[in-house]
C-alpha cells in the first residue's frame, strides 16, 4: 500500500512540474499577492493634493498652510481666491482635500475665540475621505496647541492615543496574515478540486476506479502533495512579510505552523467535497471561485470589518474558515499569544475539517455517476 | 465456463432506455465482438460489466464474481481500456506504464512478457508524453496498461476508433494472440468490417440485442438474395428499387447499393427495371452477404416492429 501511495504522489508531482499554470499559481500568485497588497493596494496615502482657500492670508494662516506640509501626508496644489474655484480641483481630479481658512483667523487665535476651518473632501471616494479628514483634524489640532503652548489653558484634555500591536497602523500587519489564508485556501482547495475533476474530465478517473486501489489511497495520493506545497507557501509568506514588510512573528513559530497545518486540512477536505460534486474542471473552479474564494476576501473582515456588516452577511462570515484563521494569525503573530487565548478558534476549525471530511465521505462515489 | 455473463440487463438515463434486455454469456478465451453504430449502447454496457455504473435491471457476473455485490473483486481481475483515449497525457509512455503496474500491485518486470510483444513497439517513444503519440501508438499503450497485471478479462470500448488501417490490422492481430494466451476478451467497435475477427459476436442496436452467433454462421444464414448495384446516380436508383415489388430492402452501402429481395432473381432482370426507369446502371451482380448486410437487415427489422 505504502508503494502504491508513493507512486500516486510521485504521478501527482509530475502533473504539478509539468504544469506551468499550476506552478504559477504555486509560487507566482502569492509573492505577486503580497508584494500587490504592500505596494500597490495601501490604506495609507502620502503626499495628497491639497487645494487651500485662504481668506485671512496672514502670518497664521501661512504657518498653518507649512504645518499641513510638514508631514509628508498632504502636498500644497494651488492656492484658490475664491469659492467658484474650489469644485474644479475636484472634478479634475487634481486635488483630494480643500482647506478654507476663515477671515481674521491670526487674531481669533490668539484671542481665543472659536475658529472654524472648513475641511472638504471627495465624498465619492468614501474610505479615502475619510482618512484625509481624520489626518487633517489631527494636524489642525497639533497645530493650535502648538501655538497655545505659552499660554497652556487648564480647561483642555490632553488626548494620547496609542495604537498597540500595531503601533504604525502599518496595512502590512493586515494584509500578511489575510494573504496567507487566501492563499492556502487557493492552493488547498482550489488546486485539489480541480485535478480530482480532471481526472473525472479526461477520463483516468474511470480507469482508478477500476482498479483495486481503494477511493481513501486515490485521494490522499492526490492531495498529499499538494498539503506539502501549500504549507510551503505559507512560509513563504511569512518570510516575505518579516524580510521585506517587516511583520514580526511575536508568538509560538511552532504553534503557527500547526494552526497552519490545521487550516491546511480544512482547504483539503473543501477541495474534495467540490470535487466530488462537480465532474469538471470548469464546475469546479466556478464552485471554488464562488463559493469560496469571493466570501473568504470580503466576508472574512481581511478587507473589510464585519462587525458592520448586515446580520446576514456576519452569519456567513462566522461559517467561513477564514474568518478563524485570520483571527489566530493575528493573535500568534501580532499579539503574541498563546493557545490558551485562540482556543476557540482552533476547536472551531477542527469542527470543520471533522464535518467536511463526513461529507466528503458520504458524497465520494465508487462508480461514475 | 461462462466468464462474463449478462442477464437481463436494462439501463435508462432520466426515462431514455439506454440498454433493454441484454443477456449474453462469453467463454474463458473467447474473443467477443459487440458490433454496432455510435450511441448504440455499448460502452454503457461495458461500464455496467466493470462496475462502474448500476444497472437499472438485470444481473451480471464477470470472473465469477457479481458485478454488483462483489465489484471490489471484479475490479482486480479485468482489464479495462475505455472508449476514450484515459492515460495522463503529461506523463511518458513509461511512467504511464509502470504508474498502472503498481496500483495494481505489480512491476513492468513481472508481467513483462504478457505486454513484451506490443510494448516493443513502444520503446523507442518511451520518454515521449503519452499525449504526442500518434492515435495507433495511444491505443497500444492503452492496451498496454490494461494488459501489465495480467487480468482474467479485458473489456475494449472501441479500441480501434481513430486508428488508421494499418494500425488497426495489428491491434487485432495482438487481440488474437491474447486470447491464445486463456483471456476471454469484450471488444466492441462501430466497424463491421473487422466483426470476422471475432469468435463470436453480438449486433446491437438501440439498445438492443439484434443477434448473437459467430460472424460466419451470420452470414450463412442471411438467406434473402443480395445484390450489388454499381450506378452513378445511387439517389435515383434507390428511390426506384424502393417502389419495386420484388425489392426487400435497398440500402447505400459504400460506392454501391445493396438490395434485398423477396424472391429469387437474376441479376439482369433488376438492371433491366432500372434502365427502364431512365437510369443508367453499371452493373448489376449478386454478392455474398457481409456483417454489415445482416446488420441492416436486422436493424431494418427492428424499426418496422417498434
Amino acid at each position: 500500500m505504502i508503494k502504491v501511495f508513493w507512486a500516486f504522489v510521485k504521478k501527482e508531482w509530475y502533473h504539478i512540474i509539468r504544469d506551468k499554470r499550476t506552478l504559477l499559481i504555486l509560487f507566482g500568485m502569492p509573492v505577486a499577492q503580497v508584494l500587490l497588497f504592500g505596494y500597490a493596494i495601501s490604506t495609507e496615502f502620502k503626499g495628497a493634493q491639497v487645494d487651500v482657500l485662504d481668506y485671512a492670508q496672514d502670518k497664521s494662516s501661512t504657518r498653518l498652510i507649512h504645518h499641513l506640509q510638514s508631514s509628508g501626508h498632504f502636498t500644497l496644489n494651488t492656492v484658490l481666491s475664491s469659492e467658484q474655484e474650489m469644485e474644479k480641483g475636484f472634478k479634475e481630479g487634481t486635488t483630494k482635500l480643500v482647506v478654507v481658512i476663515p477671515e481674521d483667523f491670526d487674531s481669533d487665535l490668539y484671542n481665543g475665540r472659536d475658529i472654524t476651518v472648513q475641511l472638504i473632501t471627495d465624498g465619492s471616494d468614501p474610505n479615502n475621505a475619510n482618512t484625509l479628514l481624520q489626518y487633517a483634524t489631527s494636524m489642525l489640532n497639533d497645530f493650535r496647541r502648538e501655538q497655545l503652548q505659552k499660554e497652556s489653558s487648564p480647561f483642555q484634555i490632553q488626548v494620547e492615543s496609542r495604537m498597540l500591536y500595531n503601533p504604525q497602523l502599518l496595512s502590512a500587519y493586515t494584509f500578511i496574515p489575510g494573504t496567507i489564508a487566501l492563499i492556502l485556501l487557493i492552493v488547498c482547495a482550489m488546486l485539489t478540486s480541480l485535478t480530482i475533476a480532471r481526472e473525472k474530465e479526461l477520463g483516468t478517473m474511470e480507469i482508478l476506479l477500476v482498479s483495486p486501489l481503494p477511493p481513501l489511497l486515490i485521494i490522499l495520493g492526490k492531495v498529499t502533495p499538494y498539503a506539502v506545497l501549500a504549507f510551503l507557501d505559507a512560509v513563504l509568506i511569512l518570510l516575505l512579510g518579516y524580510f521585506v514588510f517587516k511583520v514580526p512573528v511575536l508568538g509560538s513559530v511552532l504553534l503557527l505552523l500547526f494552526c497552519c497545518l490545521l487550516y491546511v486540512l480544512v482547504g483539503l477536505s473543501l477541495g474534495t467535497l467540490i470535487s466530488t460534486r462537480s465532474t469538471s474542471q470548469q464546475q469546479a473552479m466556478m464552485s471554488s471561485l464562488m463559493g469560496l474564494m469571493m466570501p473568504s476576501l470580503i466576508l472574512s473582515g481581511f478587507l473589510f470589518p464585519l462587525s458592520s456588516m448586515p446580520k446576514i452577511l456576519q452569519f456567513i462570515g462566522q461559517i467561513i474558515p477564514a474568518t478563524y484563521f485570520i483571527e489566530i494569525l493575528k493573535g500568534i503573530m501580532l499579539r503574541g499569544v498563546g493557545l490558551q487565548f485562540i482556543y476557540v478558534e482552533v476547536l472551531v476549525l477542527l469542527g470543520m475539517v471533522m464535518v467536511l471530511l463526513a461529507f466528503t465521505w458520504k458524497n465520494f462515489n465508487v462508480r461514475l455517476q | 465456463m461462462a466468464v462474463i455473463v449478462a442477464e437481463h440487463i436494462s439501463k435508462s438515463y432520466n426515462d431514455v432506455p439506454a440498454l433493454t434486455d441484454i443477456s449474453f454469456a462469453i467463454e474463458n478465451g473467447e474473443l467477443f465482438g459487440l458490433i454496432g453504430p455510435d450511441g448504440a449502447g455499448k460502452s454503457t454496457l461495458f461500464r455496467i460489466l466493470t462496475t462502474l455504473l448500476l444497472a437499472d435491471n438485470g444481473q451480471g457476473y464477470v470472473a465469477g464474481h457479481h458485478i454488483v455485490d462483489e465489484y471490489k473483486e471484479i475490479r482486480k481481475k479485468v482489464g479495462y481500456m475505455p472508449g476514450r483515449f484515459s492515460l495522463y497525457q503529461d506523463l511518458s509512455v513509461e511512467e504511464n506504464l509502470s504508474f498502472f503496474a503498481t496500483i495494481f500491485g505489480t512491476t513492468i518486470k513481472e508481467n513483462y512478457n504478457l505486454v513484451r510483444d506490443i510494448y516493443v513497439q513502444l520503446e523507442p517513444f518511451k520518454d515521449r508524453p503519452a499525449g504526442k503519440l500518434s492515435g495507433g501508438m495511444k491505443q497500444k499503450l492503452a492496451l498496454c496498461c490494461a494488459l501489465i497485471h495480467k487480468p482474467e478479462v479485458l473489456f475494449l470500448d472501441e479500441p480501434t476508433t481513430g486508428v488508421d488501417a494499418v494500425s488497426r490490422v495489428e491491434f487485432w492481430d495482438m487481440l488474437k494472440k491474447l486470447k491464445e494466451k486463456g483471456i476471454a476478451i469484450l471488444v466492441s467497435t462501430p466497424y463491421m468490417d473487422e466483426a470476422t475477427r471475432c469468435d463470436r459476436i453480438g449486433l446491437i442496436q438501440k439498445g438492443k440485442i439484434l443477434s448473437i452467433d459467430s460472424p460466419q454462421r451470420m452470414i450463412t444464414n442471411f438467406n434473402k438474395p443480395l445484390f450489388a448495384i454499381r450506378t452513378r446516380k445511387i439517389y435515383q436508383t434507390l428511390n426506384v428499387l424502393r417502389r419495386a415489388d420484388f425489392t426487400h430492402s435497398a440500402l447505400p452501402f459504400g460506392e454501391c447499393i445493396h438490395l434485398t429481395t423477396t424472391q429469387p432473381l437474376v441479376a439482369s432482370k433488376i438492371k433491366e427495371y432500372v434502365v427502364d426507369n431512365g437510369i443508367t446502371v453499371e452493373d448489376v451482380l449478386p454478392v455474398k452477404a457481409t456483417v454489415e448486410d445482416v446488420f441492416l437487415d436486422l436493424s431494418k427489422t427492428l424499426e418496422t416492429q417498434s
